[in-house]
């Protein structure tokens, strides 16, 4: 396909460096092994789904086969609802990350920073985030109806917890030798030492919570979107196809969801390792 | 001028039944400028305690430490530290690192890196201005920290064992190359070490501190040129006798 080289790369990650011609031949060979078995596994497997599927179960609605998974993924590609739901589950998703990064980071810096914050927002925070993000489905569509911004708030309630304590946890743990640094350089305030210092020695850790928030925030997504939230979407249409007996088109949804998902997460941590952390792989074992 | 004058220095650290431990107590020291001093005292006597009061990173519970007559309040570029351990920022090239002080003070990108390739050029890393700090070695590293106080143009560099990571040939090295910086940027330098032979080496004035609470003990004046000659026998004489003063206080304790 017309897809540039650095693209992929962005995707599927940068080839191990390796120093000499013979390790990497080495190192291009185990790749080639690695890429080899796990197309071979896939194949097995969706052999063995197929045939149970076509002999063993015999009926589509309790257990689609890749056939006709396959088929239901033409159609639905072709009339073009699969793109669009596509495109409708990223926006819910974005806004519900973008918000809970614009909360949980300026949050999290002022809890792990400032003692005064900690003690007053902890007991707030201790209470609210053992609910579960989908307890807060029914206010979600009182506050906001049936909108992008109430699968975002649904999503945001997922996410914005893990970015939170994982900007406080990095924040607690910044040397003191950088801080103490930092300070007889010239940064005179907080905010300068918070800027310069502390949130670049935090990225790491942050970029950890924000794959983890990620990962809660796409889960809340689906369920969102299956119990309402919204009328379209990869969650919505999972559950709508269930209700239509389209078993077959359930399985498109359901593996649309894992491969975005994955596409998602491999993006992000690529983008991190590459652009934002070049620094931070020689500093770790 | 650029002297730092210590008066009736203390400082008590709380500890947590409610009682204090008294690190440093009656210190007083007068550093002129363009002077090399060197801290030495058995462990624990407070020498960082009293380098850190100097850079503004503790406050002393009694006395003052003023810098041509300003009293010391806080952290500030004028008295630059060099760290034990690594303080380099892992996520800053060595020229931003170095440019990191100008940084701060507002200068302009293109001027501060000009400068910061000034001084990493005095410090002979010029080929490492664009590595990270984890491409370099324990001796960069803290030439590069060296470089990065020097920036800032300070009037007091402030060192706090900055070889003691280091291996004994790089150290002898490393001391060399101070010298050359100090001369030609005619710093007042106050080096905190646990090593006579460093101390013996480097300073104009040798200050013992006594074991804690820590005060000064004794000051000895070393007035040999530089280069020094470690295998002479004065040498080894005033490395005697500092030793021999520190072992005392030590055993006395």
């Amino acid at each position: 396909m017309g897809v540039p080289m650095k693209y992929w790369r962005i995707i599927l990650g940068k080839p191990p460096a390796s120093t000499t011609i013979s390790q990497r031949n080495k190192d291009m060979n185990r790749q080639t092994q690695k890429r080899l078995l796990g197309i071979a596994a896939l194949v097995v497997a969706a052999a063995i789904w197929q045939i149970v599927a076509e002999y063993v179960v015999r009926r589509s609605f309790i257990l689609p086969s890749v056939t006709d998974v396959a088929g239901a993924f033409v159609n639905l590609l072709e009339s073009g609802t699969l793109v669009a739901d596509i495109a409708v589950s990223l926006q819910h998703f974005g806004v519900g990350l973008l918000a809970a990064l614009l909360l949980g980071v300026p949050v999290g810096i002022l809890m792990g920073w400032f003692r005064v914050a900690d003690f007053l927002l902890d007991p707030i925070i201790e209470i609210l985030r053992p609910i579960p993000p989908l307890a807060w489905i029914p206010f979600a569509i009182i506050w906001f109806g049936l909108t992008t911004q109430a699968a975002g708030f649904v999503i945001f309630v997922g996410a914005f917890f893990p970015i939170l304590t994982a900007t406080y946890a990095a924040f607690r743990s910044v040397p003191k030798v950088f801080v103490e640094a930092g300070k007889v350089l010239g940064c005179d305030t907080s905010l300068e030492v918070i800027r310069y210092v502390a949130l670049p020695a935090a990225v790491p850790a942050i970029a950890s919570g924000i794959r983890i928030a990620m990962g809660v925030g796409w889960m809340c997504l689906v369920a969102a979107e299956m119990f309402g939230v919204s009328r379209s979407g990869l969650g919505y249409q999972l559950w709508h196809n269930y209700y239509l007996h389209q078993m077959p088109n359930v399985v498109v949804y359901m593996l649309i969801l894992g491969f975005a998902g994955l596409i998602i997460d491999r993006i992000f941590r690529n983008y991190v390792d590459q652009r934002l952390l070049r620094w931070h792989a020689g500093e770790v074992a | 001028m650029s002297g730092v004058t210590i008066r009736d220095l203390g400082k008590a650290f709380p500890k947590e039944d409610g009682t204090a431990t008294q690190a440093l107590e009656g210190v007083n020291l007068e550093i002129g400028d363009t002077e090399f001093v060197c801290l030495v005292g058995p462990s624990g006597c407070g020498k960082t305690t009293l380098l850190r009061i100097i850079a503004g990173l503790e406050t002393a519970t009694t006395g003052v430490v003023t810098v041509d007559d300003h009293a010391v309040t806080g952290p500030d570029p004028k008295r630059g530290m060099v760290f034990q351990e690594y303080s380099l920022f892992p996520w800053r090239r060595v020229i931003d690192n170095v440019a990191f002080g100008l940084e701060m003070k507002g200068v302009a990108k293109e001027k501060r890196r000009q400068t910061a390739d000034r001084y990493i050029e005095m410090v002979g890393l010029s080929q490492f201005r664009d590595a990270y700090p984890y491409e370099l070695s324990g001796g960069m590293r803290q030439r590069v920290a060296i470089a990065r106080a020097l920036a800032n143009d300070p009037d007091v560099l402030l060192m706090d064992e900055p070889f003691g990571a280091l291996d004994a040939q790089t150290r002898n090295r490393m001391q060399k190359e101070l010298l050359s910086l100090w001369e030609q940027t005619k710093k007042t330098i106050v080096f905190v070490t646990h090593s006579v032979d460093e101390a013996v080496y480097l300073a104009n004035r040798i200050v013992v501190l006594s074991p804690r609470p820590g005060s000064v003990q004794e000051v000895i004046k070393i007035p040999w040129p530089h280069p020094r000659d470690r295998t002479s026998a004065e040498f080894a004489e005033v490395r005697r006798r500092v030793l021999r003063m520190i072992d005392e206080t030590e055993n006395t304790q």
